[in-house]
Order: C-alpha cells, then sequence, then structure tokens
C-alpha cells in the first residue's frame, strides 16, 4: 500500500510516498556514482598535476590538451559523446560505467588544476630545506609538499565534490536510475512536476549540506598542517 | 683543507652575480662572509650546496670528490654533493605539518633510512644541545622565531654534514631572539664544526670566525682574520662598508 503512486495520489501522500524510491535512487546510484568518481577522479588529477608541473614536454603538453579540451566542452556533451557516440564505432558502454567514465574525466580536469594550484603555492624555500637534507624531487613532493598542498585544496577540492553531487543528475539523461531519474519517472507518472522536483532538490540540498558538514570538520584536523 | 673552489661564476640572466671566486674552506674552521646586499654572499653559499648551480667553477673535496661545473653534473653527483652540507636557512624553512621532533627525524630516517630507536635518539640528543628538548613535540607555528632557527639547526645537523652552511641565520629574527641562535651556532664553533657563515652581525662574525671574507659587486674584495678584515681592512670599500654599518647615521 506504501508505494503505490498514481495520477489521483495527493499531495503530501506523493511526497511522503515518492521519498523512498527517490532516496534508494541516491543511495544506489547518486552516491555511488559521486564517490567513486571524486576518487578516481582525484588520483587522476593528481598524475594530470603531476604531468602539468613536469620540466618533460611529452607528459606536459597531453596533460595541458586535456584539461583544455574537458574544460572547454560541456559535461552532458561529454556524457552523450560516451553513452550515445561511441557505440557508432562499436564501443558499447552501459550506463553508469559511461557515467562513472565521464564524471571522473571531469573531476580530473578541474581538481588537477586546484592541485597543480595547491603545489605552486607552497613556498620555495620548502623545496630547498627538502633538497637540502638530501630528499629527491619526488620524496620531496611526497613527504613535504604535497601533505601541505592538500590543506590548501580541501576548500576548492570541497566545492568541486558538491558541484559533482549535484552534477551527477546529469546521469539522468543517460538512463542512470539515479535520485533525479527517479524523480522524472514519478513526475512523468503524476504530472506533479512541481512537488516531486523540489522534492529532488531537497534531498540533494540535505546531502551537500551533510558533505559541507564534513568539510568543516577535516579543515579544522588538517588545522595543524598550516604555519599561523 | 676540506674543500677548495676554484673559479666560481653564476649569473641569473644578464646579471653576474659571480664573478670569478676563489675559496678555500678550512677543515673545523669558520669563515663568516660579510657584505652589503647584492654583493653575492647568499649566492655564494647557495652554490656549495648547489642550491643554485654554478655556471661554471671546480669544487674538489678532500676525499677526492670534484665537480667541474662547466661540465654536465649528473643528478648522483649533485646528490653526493648536498649531502656533504647541512643548510640553515634566513627564514628557517621548518616543514610545518611537521613537529619539532619530526622535522629532525625526517632526514635520517626516510633520506638515509637509519633506524628509528637510532634516529630518536639522536633528535633527542640535538634539540637538547639546542635547548628545545620540552619543546620537541611542538608544531613550528607553536615556536617562537628563535626556537625555529634552532629547531632548523638541529634538523640539518641531524644529517651528519661535515659542512654547516648559514644563510643569515639571524636576519628574520626580533633582535632579543637573536642572542640564543648565535649562542647555538657559537657552541658549533667550540665543537669544531667546519661552517660557512653569511651575516650582518659584525661582532658575531668577529667573535666566531677564523676567517672573514669580504664580498662587494660579485668579487671577494679582502679576506683575513677577523682582526684583520674587521679592525684594520686594507681595501677602500670594506673600509666603507665597516664604516656604514658602525655609524649608520
Amino acid at each position: 500500500m506504501i508505494f503505490t503512486i498514481s495520477a489521483n495520489t495527493g499531495g503530501w501522500e506523493l511526497f511522503v510516498n515518492s521519498l523512498l524510491p527517490m532516496i534508494t535512487g541516491a543511495i544506489q546510484y547518486t552516491i555511488p556514482l559521486t564517490l567513486i568518481t571524486f576518487v578516481l577522479g582525484i588520483l587522476l588529477a593528481l598524475l594530470i598535476a603531476m604531468m602539468r608541473i613536469s620540466n618533460s614536454k611529452v607528459l606536459h603538453v597531453p596533460a595541458v590538451v586535456y584539461v583544455s579540451a574537458i574544460r572547454g566542452t560541456p559535461l552532458l556533451v561529454q556524457l552523450f559523446i560516451i553513452f550515445y557516440g561511441l557505440p557508432t564505432i562499436g564501443l558499447t558502454i552501459d550506463p553508469f560505467p559511461s557515467a562513472i567514465i565521464a564524471f571522473t574525466l571531469n573531476v580530473g580536469a578541474y581538481a588537477s588544476e586546484i592541485i597543480r594550484a595547491a603545489i605552486l603555492s607552497i613556498p620555495k624555500g620548502q623545496w630547498e630545506a627538502a633538497q637540502t637534507i638530501g630528499m629527491s624531487r619526488s620524496t620531496a613532493l611526497r613527504r613535504i609538499i604535497l601533505p601541505q598542498a592538500v590543506r590548501v585544496s580541501v576548500p576548492p577540492l570541497s566545492n568541486s565534490f558538491i558541484s559533482l553531487v549535484k552534477d551527477t543528475s546529469l546521469a539522468s539523461l543517460i538512463l542512470v536510475a539515479e535520485l533525479f531519474r527517479k524523480a522524472q519517472e514519478i513526475a512523468a507518472r503524476t504530472y506533479d512536476f512541481l512537488l516531486l522536483y523540489v522534492e529532488a532538490a531537497i534531498i540533494y540540498w540535505v546531502i551537500c549540506f551533510i558533505l559541507s558538514l564534513v568539510q568543516t570538520i577535516i579543515e579544522k584536523r588538517l588545522d595543524r598542517y598550516v604555519a599561523k | 683543507m676540506f674543500l677548495s673552489i676554484k673559479s666560481l661564476a653564476k649569473s641569473f640572466g644578464d646579471n653576474q652575480v659571480l664573478k670569478d671566486i676563489d675559496v678555500n674552506i678550512e677543515k673545523g674552521k669558520v669563515l663568516s662572509i660579510i657584505g652589503p646586499s647584492g654583493s653575492g654572499k647568499t649566492t655564494l653559499l647557495r652554490c656549495l650546496n648547489s642550491l643554485e648551480e654554478p655556471d661554471k667553477g671546480i669544487f674538489t673535496f678532500n676525499d677526492g670528490l670534484t665537480l667541474d661545473f662547466e661540465k654536465k653534473i649528473s643528478k648522483q653527483e649533485i646528490l653526493k654533493l648536498r649531502q656533504k652540507s647541512g643548510m640553515v636557512f634566513q627564514s628557517y624553512n621548518l616543514f610545518p605539518h611537521k613537529t619539532a621532533f619530526e622535522n629532525v627525524t625526517e632526514g635520517p630516517l626516510i633520506v638515509q633510512k637509519r633506524k628509528k630507536a637510532e634516529v630518536k635518539e639522536l633528535a633527542e640528543e640535538l634539540l637538547e644541545k639546542v635547548g628545545l628538548k620540552d619543546k620537541m613535540n611542538l608544531y613550528p607555528h607553536q615556536l617562537s622565531g628563535g626556537q625555529q632557527q634552532r629547531v632548523g639547526i638541529a634538523r640539518a645537523l641531524a644529517m651528519e654534514p661535515e659542512l654547516m652552511l648559514f644563510d643569515e641565520p639571524t636576519s628574520a629574527l626580533d633582535p632579543e631572539l637573536i642572542g640564543e641562535v648565535l649562542t647555538v651556532i657559537k657552541g658549533l664553533a667550540r665543537d669544531n664544526w667546519t661552517m660557512v657563515i653569511v651575516t650582518h652581525e659584525l661582532q658575531f662574525a668577529g667573535e666566531v670566525s677564523d676567517e672573514v671574507l669580504f664580498m662587494d659587486g660579485g668579487y671577494i674584495v679582502e679576506q683575513g682574520s677577523p682582526q684583520q678584515v674587521l679592525k684594520s681592512p686594507k681595501e677602500a670599500r670594506t673600509q666603507q662598508f665597516l664604516q656604514r654599518i658602525l655609524n649608520p647615521a
């Protein structure tokens, strides 16, 4: 009796009854999609940032082109190329993996710029101090520079993370049954667009609100990393 | 003789900062470098561990290691050169995300890969030596400038270098904190560390040095015992410089 949703279902009842499918969509797809792509995206971003600050042209140039291409084209277009475009050349990828690929490429590009800027913001004296105790460039980066860069990049990366939560709603357009697609499906049956889309918006808001609390906690814990 | 340097030169773009410098660094002796800003003294010091790579110059160490900077120098050779010296910076450059203790242990543990227990003992001993054993678990931002600089000295000593380099170690300090750092450096001089110190503290240079070197315009203008260079300089430029420092108004 709980999930009978039809055109006749009333406002409040519809709101309550739609909650479970939408939250299920969030738990099954929105949140995993966000977490997986964020982790993969950060790893990719680290790699790209390293390539960009390296002195080697062979590493530097592809990284610059990649970042420029991803940032210069709409995310929705990238999603469509991967999901609807690639099958044309015989490469068919399921909705969820398609979304993972597109969002990872996206996070990788934007976050690489954040990480690169954070690395460059660490004073030159830190590199020099590391060198004078005999560290190679890569050891200095790993032990001295990155831990400090992490603290600098937490606020902008949190922004990217929260944007990513909301961007995952675009995956509804390549048939991923995430939160917003659930809202769309119910709305298609009940025609109560306002109520259902506002409800979806509220759920996104709650998720993002919780995430910004987590961000504050992380920043406090990393505060000791900062020279005052 | 610990290190002999012949015809060292270094330019930044069109600006030739070091012009044909010859220096000898004696084992167990303290060499102070003084001179006006822009004279090239810090660059000379930074060339000694290749933080600035010289354009030319031949470094010959007492153990036979020879580097000729006119030829291509490999990364291994630069690393060997750096292992020989420890550096203390004007702005301390402590690692802000590590405690005083961890700043000191970082090099021996990570670079030299020495045993933990051994390094712990070494670090405690060194922090005691610079008078900061009770502060070893504090982060740099919890320490005063003078304390940070003393941790910086302990960090450099922990690598057990043969040569200690000081780049204006007290220039960033409040006047009342200078003494505690100079005291530590004097202690090292008594222990016969080989040291090169770039400094503006002429009185300190007089007390601690075996040899003083006055630089101006990328050249060594005068060098000799502290008595000679600081008290009865022969060169007009040295006289002018000392005059300006002693009677600033």
